[in-house]
């Protein structure tokens, strides 16, 4: 693979990224979610600026990408059928903490299938395989930062935490944007899930707020009619400093 | 008073057991819709440099190696040049990703990635830094990735003059981002937790 065939032009300078709140974030250490007991640092982590390490990272570009990576209906079904469920699009933006759009990120998606089911050997949920749903998609937001993907809503599921722990609906989402130190991972929501609030996972984030930023609203003027409902899911990537003297300041 | 008006970050999620289905879908069997597992390969035959492999565990507090883990490593090629359009000092080896992905070990929890030995690149004050390899880390119970570095033994001189190894306040700990050698295979075992916590990064 090559990757710099596929690459576009930035359209951020290079600078470093605003410094991430790490109490905004989830603590390392959440002794809810249990398994985040023996899994987290203890000791403070270090810090320094970044550096051309942390600053650069993989663009990908939209040639990479196959004709159904963001249909999760289709994606996995045989031919004629598809995947069963509650059919619906999830879109939204990709905006950085200037609320500037972040073109060319990669936004890869995992989920459950509409029982609560995941394709995976490790998961032994007594709810049923949907023959045609695979659980994985991928989109590249377009120049303005804009991307949509078509799914089913994945079903709750309960999970060996405390004696009667269920996941809210959820999808799973990995994202880059311009530079290695804004890689993240997280999972969206469904507005009007019950379990959102109960969920230990959802509660390693402490600020409602910062919970509300995952949780996806309804979205009834991009719903197809008499096909699929739609989801607006936007993220945030961290914001750059642009670098005063070393480049030309795109946008200022 | 004029209010500053920022966008806070998404808060990050921990990717869970099966970050495979969306990440390395090829890998857990899962096949027919990606062709690959994207940074499943790093290098091709044309790549210029010192072809390394690096292998590892990451441990939680027990020392149990993690099973489900998956990693990603970003690194400069063999000339110190990042395959990334924010690299504005060169073009980079077009026959080098500089990033790569790989789940560990179902049953093992051994990582293993084929790649070349990196060249140094400077740090923004203009010294030097040690060649070296970005790491990030997710799994089941870890609420944000975990990011370190990996550094070289053979690099002795340039390990103690590398200005981020430099701000280690507790040089014993320095020795838990230095990979292990054995001919071009290096070992680099990371710890979670405990009495050899690797040092993890802020960046």
């Amino acid at each position: 693979m090559r990757q710099g065939s596929e690459m576009s032009k930035p359209t951020t300078n290079a600078g470093p990224f605003f410094p991430r709140d790490r109490n905004w974030h989830p603590q390392a250490l959440s002794p809810n979610y249990k398994t985040s007991v023996l899994r987290s640092p203890q000791k403070a982590l270090l810090s320094f600026g970044n550096t051309i390490s942390e600053t650069t990272g993989p663009v990908f570009g939209q040639n990479m990408l196959g004709e159904l990576d963001h249909d999760l209906v289709l994606n996995y079904a045989k031919p004629g059928e598809s995947a069963l469920g509650e059919r619906i699009i999830v879109h939204g933006h990709v905006l950085d903490e200037e609320a500037k759009p972040v073109p060319n990120a990669l936004v890869e998606v995992w989920q459950a299938n509409a029982g609560g089911r995941y394709r995976h050997k490790k998961d032994g949920y007594l709810a049923p395989l949907d023959p045609n749903f695979g659980g994985c998609g991928r989109v590249i937001t377009d120049e303005n930062g804009y991307y949509a993907f078509r799914t089913i809503r994945p079903g709750p599921y309960p999970w060996p935490n405390g004696v009667n722990d269920w996941r809210p609906s959820h999808i799973h989402f990995s994202l880059f944007g311009s530079g290695f130190a804004q890689r993240l991972i997280t999972q969206m929501y469904f507005e009007g899930d019950p379990h959102i609030p109960m969920c230990p996972i959802v509660r390693t984030i402490n600020d409602p707020e910062a919970i509300e930023m995952l949780v996806a609203k309804l979205d009834m003027n991009h719903t197809v009619p008499m096909d699929a409902r739609a989801y607006r899911f936007d993220m945030v990537l961290r914001g750059r400093r642009s670098t005063m003297f070393e480049n030309r300041m795109e946008g200022n | 008073m004029t209010k500053l008006e920022y966008l806070k970050e998404s808060p990050s999620q921990t990717a869970g057991p099966y970050v495979h289905i969306g990440c390395t879908p090829n890998f857990i069997g899962n096949m027919g819709i990606f062709k690959e597992d994207l940074g499943a390969r790093m290098v091709n035959e044309q790549t210029n440099g010192q072809r390394i492999t690096i292998k590892g565990r990451v441990f939680d507090g027990t020392g149990t190696p993690l099973k489900d883990a998956m990693l990603e490593i970003w690194q400069a090629d063999s000339e110190g040049l990042f395959n990334s359009p924010s690299e504005t000092r060169g073009d980079a080896d077009p026959n080098f990703t500089g990033w790569g992905r790989q789940p560990v070990n179902l049953e093992t929890g051994e990582f293993c990635f084929e790649t070349v030995k990196p060249g140094s690149v400077p740090f923004p004050d203009g010294r030097v830094q040690a060649p070296h390899i970005n790491f990030w880390i997710v799994a089941r119970g870890i609420n944000i990735g975990l990011n370190t570095r990996m550094y070289f033994p053979e690099e002795e001189e340039a390990n103690a003059a590398d200005p981020v190894l430099g701000r280690i306040e507790h040089r014993v700990r320095v020795p838990t981002l230095i990979a292990k050698q054995s001919g071009d295979t290096y070992t680099f075992d990371i710890y979670i937790q405990g009495e050899n916590e690797t040092v993890f990064f802020d960046i």
